[in-house]
C-alpha cells in the first residue's frame, strides 16, 4: 500500500508525507506519535508520471504540472523517502 | 516504484490536484484506489 499526494507545494507535501511516514509532526491529530511507515509519492513525480496513460495525464494533470514546482516537490519527497 | 497492482491512499488537495483526478490517473497505471480524499484549507 502506498500514498499518492496532490499537494500544491513542497511544504505541504512534506507535511503530508511526514504525517503518514513518521507520525504527525505537529502532534495535533490522531496520527501524533503513530509512524505508519507508508511510502509516499506525489502524482507529478517523474517516476509516477511515466506510468500514467498519456491521454489521462493530459486530461487531468497537464495544466497543474505547469503551475506546480515539480522539481522542488520531487526533491523534497525523494529526500524524505531516503531514495537515491 | 511500480504502480501496477498497488493499493493506493490518495490525498488530493483543492488548490493542487484533486483526489478524483489522481484516482483516474493511477487507475490508468493499473493501481487500485483504496481511499480518495480532497483536502480544502480555505
Amino acid at each position: 500500500m502506498i500514498v499518492i499526494l496532490g499537494a500544491p507545494d513542497a511544504d505541504s507535501a512534506e507535511l503530508y508525507a511526514e504525517t503518514v511516514m513518521h507520525g504527525d509532526p505537529t502532534w495535533a491529530g490522531p496520527l501524533a506519535g503513530v509512524a505508519l511507515g507508508l511510502p509516499v509519492y506525489h502524482i507529478i513525480e517523474p517516476g509516477i508520471k511515466a506510468q500514467i496513460d498519456p491521454a489521462c495525464y493530459e486530461e487531468h494533470l497537464k495544466l497543474m504540472e505547469i503551475a506546480l514546482d515539480v522539481d522542488k516537490i520531487s526533491q523534497t519527497l525523494t529526500k524524505l523517502r531516503g531514495d537515491q | 516504484m511500480e504502480l501496477k497492482g498497488k493499493r493506493v491512499i490518495i490525498l488530493g488537495e483543492r488548490d493542487g490536484i484533486q483526489g478524483p483526478a489522481i484516482a483516474a490517473c493511477i487507475k490508468s497505471a493499473g493501481a487500485e484506489p483504496l481511499l480518495v480524499q480532497t483536502q480544502c484549507f480555505v
